[in-house]
């Protein structure tokens, strides 16, 4: 029986991004996380139409996707807000006041690390290690690298990006 | 590309290096560039151009010039001047003190100063001086010489011996004999075998490899080629971390281009060896620095790891003998191959030879990358090169290998650098992360930091790591907020003692680490949470009593 390559889920152009990078690997089993980055990085965040339809591409069980989506912590399952506040939880950061940045966001924002605002306007996230610990502590704010934070300015800059919006 | 056509590369790279009086060096690996240092290349190039200085002077990006801390940073070549915190605004008196040859004094960083003249480069020897994105300033630097050389003059036998005469151990952390890795996989008769090389730096407080694969991509693929050659591989993996979207984009683009000049590829530098190299994204899994986990996770698997043996060497990615390095690990290879292993193995101590890169952060003046040479003592490395502790602070302890490692005392700081003293103080080398702690930091809290940080990042494929961090985290939980008993004590040390010898794989066998090194000298701390008290003030204990 010949197997048919499925079609996307939707008319969206941006699947062919998708494609490209399954083809790029010849559809094969190996391609599974790089096929679900370049889902995240195009559509943000990984939804259940997206596995089904990188399930069916590289024929593989929708149980071992969904195993791999939710394994690793890169890939999200939840649509992101507009803005992404990562605040870095690694070892220098912590010792130089990570901690207090988080109580901010839960004080200002009500907002726990993998939370999002009501409105949708902001999430909150955070990273083992970003690699700055120089700069330490470290807040990635839509990719966007800020370092020697006090939660004071952390606030300050947010208010900024989020007010720029409105 | 031949060794000749390499060699006129670099020479046409040097002439045209050359036709300028002076170079402006700026960081443009992620520590600077967010800091600004993109806004001030580009102010610089502007202000040469309006002053009409662009056949003076070039201005360049460059990898990491190690004091991340005073970022952004320029260098001047060759007056040797060292710009820190520079803003774009800066950019007039910094052109104007080339033409005077004086050195701008409010921005000027001490090169004299034990931060620089301690260290020995050789992994980091192009950093800070090469542009990354040019294949041709590599070449200019000696870059590929290596290669050419194993390829032209020696036999895989021939570079596999000097490997092994250097004396070079992993450089991930667990310190085991490169040459022995190396001959094993080379024994194998497999007729498909892999080199992977080990990009996933999940240490929070590591940025080593990050910083080499922003800095000299190429040498790590050059480290890499050269191994495939001594194995007898065809095909290879960088598998990076996600969260380097820098280090990604270079390394592609070094591939790229070393494709393209023959350097990668089929038939590299016209003889019969070929290899390709290809770029596998992580995706923030700590365990998937565990050799076996790393594995399964190129192949597109969740990344648990397996029981070893059998060792990646006989059973590897999709079952083929694999040979698995350290970025750090490939990138000590060329400077090995071109200088041979006897000279590599005079650096160092008996056990440990050569350099270690560390990534010095935390409560330290000087926060940044450095490379020493192994045996120096914690003390040279924390008070002269890291400039000792701010603020008037008092040291506390220092924190070697992440999540695996442990905490160092005072009593401690003249131990000599180097795998095994490090191991017998109950932390480990780990791959270089160096964290330094002061008074204000609790040594209870810090080991619940790192207990919550594997707990996270276990797997759960076995019981005692998944069970047994979350204990542990448990237990350091109720000690931090005061709640716990006088039985806590034994218990986090029999947990931890389970955890050590039952756990699968290097994660949950190291969780405890953090816990025990902390009894073991700061068991004070331990007794003052339990007695309702606090000793760095750091913790609400007894708020719940």
């Amino acid at each position: 029986m010949n197997w048919v390559r499925p079609a996307p889920p939707s008319e969206d152009k941006r699947w062919k991004i998708v494609d490209a990078a399954m083809r790029r690997m010849g559809y094969r089993r190996d391609a599974l996380i790089e096929a679900l980055h370049s889902v995240q990085e195009t559509f943000g965040y990984l939804d259940d139409d997206s596995l089904r339809y990188v399930a069916q591409s590289l024929r593989l069980p929708l149980s071992a996707v969904y195993g791999v989506a939710t394994f690793y912590h890169f890939f999200t399952l939840k649509p992101p807000g507009k803005h992404t506040c990562v605040v870095c939880t690694g070892t220098a950061c912590h010792i130089k006041g990570a901690p207090q940045l988080l109580e901010m966001m839960e004080r200002e924002y009500q907002l726990k690390p993998g939370e999002t605002t009501a409105d949708g306007r902001l999430s909150l996230l955070t990273a083992r290690c970003v690699g700055s610990c120089g700069l330490a502590p470290v807040v990635v704010l839509d990719r966007e690298l800020g370092g020697k934070l006090t939660p004071e300015q952390l606030r300050h800059w947010l208010e900024k990006r989020l007010a720029y919006d409105a | 590309m031949t060794l000749e056509e390499l060699q006129r590369t670099a020479q046409e790279e040097r002439a045209s290096q050359s036709k300028v009086a002076c170079h402006l060096h700026v960081c443009t690996a992620a520590s600077c560039l967010s800091a600004g240092s993109a806004q001030v290349k580009q102010a610089l190039e502007q202000e040469l151009a309006e002053r009409g200085m662009r056949s003076f002077c070039r201005v360049k990006g460059v990898g990491c010039m190690g004091l991340c801390s005073a970022g952004p940073l320029v260098a001047a070549h060759p007056e040797g001047f060292l710009y820190g915190r520079v803003t774009p605004e800066d950019a007039p008196d910094i052109t104007r003190s080339l033409v005077e040859g004086r050195p701008v004094r409010r921005l000027s960083v001490p090169t004299d100063q034990p931060f620089f003249r301690r260290q020995r480069k050789l992994v980091l020897e192009n950093a800070g001086l090469v542009d990354p994105e040019r294949l041709e300033e590599y070449i200019a630097a000696g870059g590929y010489a290596s290669l050419l050389k194993a390829l032209t003059e020696m036999t895989p036998q021939d570079v596999i011996r000097e490997v092994t005469i250097s004396g070079l151990r992993g450089r991930g952390g667990a310190g085991y004999p490169t040459g022995l890795k190396w001959s094993t996989v080379a024994k194998s008769t497999d007729a498909e075998k892999y080199v992977v090389c080990n990009a996933d730096e999940g240490d929070p407080g590591a940025f080593m490899d990050r910083a080499v694969l922003e800095s000299d991509p190429h040498r790590v693929l050059e480290g890499m080629t050269i191994a495939a050659y001594a194995v007898g591989a065809r095909h290879g993996f960088i598998y990076v971390r996600a969260e380097y979207p820098l280090a990604v984009a270079r390394l592609r683009t070094a591939i790229r281009q070393a494709e393209r000049a023959g350097l990668l590829g089929n038939r590299i530098a016209g003889t019969p060896f070929s290899f390709h190299i290809e770029v596998r994204l992580g995706a923030g899994a700590f365990v998937c620095g565990e050799e076996t986990a790393l594995m399964a996770s190129i192949e597109g698997r969740r990344g648990t790891p397996r029981p070893r043996p059998p060792y990646p060497a006989e059973y590897g990615l999709w079952g083929h003998s694999t040979l698995i390095n350290n970025v750090e690990t490939f990138a000590n290879i060329p400077v090995i191959v071109r200088e041979g292993g006897q000279w590599f193995a005079r650096i160092g101590t008996a056990t440990s030879k050569g350099t270690k890169v560390f990534a010095l952060a935390g409560r330290v003046v000087n926060t940044g990358l450095i490379e020493v040479p192994m045996g120096i003592s914690l003390r040279e490395i924390i008070f002269e090169i890291g400039g000792g502790i701010p603020d008037g602070r008092r040291f506390k302890a220092v924190q070697t290998g992440g999540p695996s490692g442990g905490c160092i005392p005072e009593e401690h700081l003249d131990t000599p650098v180097d795998y095994e003293s490090l191991a017998a103080l109950g932390s480990m080398m780990g791959s270089g992360g160096l964290i330094v702690m002061d008074d204000t930091t609790c040594m209870v809290d810090l080991a619940r930091f790192f207990l919550e940080f594997s707990k996270g990042e276990s797997c759960g494929k076995c019981v005692p790591c998944r069970v047994g961090t979350a204990h542990l985290y448990e237990l350091l939980d109720r000690l931090v907020k005061g709640e716990a008993n006088g039985e806590s004590l034994r218990m986090l040390e029999e947990l931890s003692d389970l955890l050590r010898h039952t756990s699968l794989c290097g994660l949950g066998q190291s969780a405890p680490n953090p816990v025990l090194s902390t009894l073991r000298y700061f068991r004070e701390e331990y007794e003052a949470h339990l007695a309702g008290r606090c000793l760095a003030g750091t913790c609400r204990v007894g708020a719940n009593r």
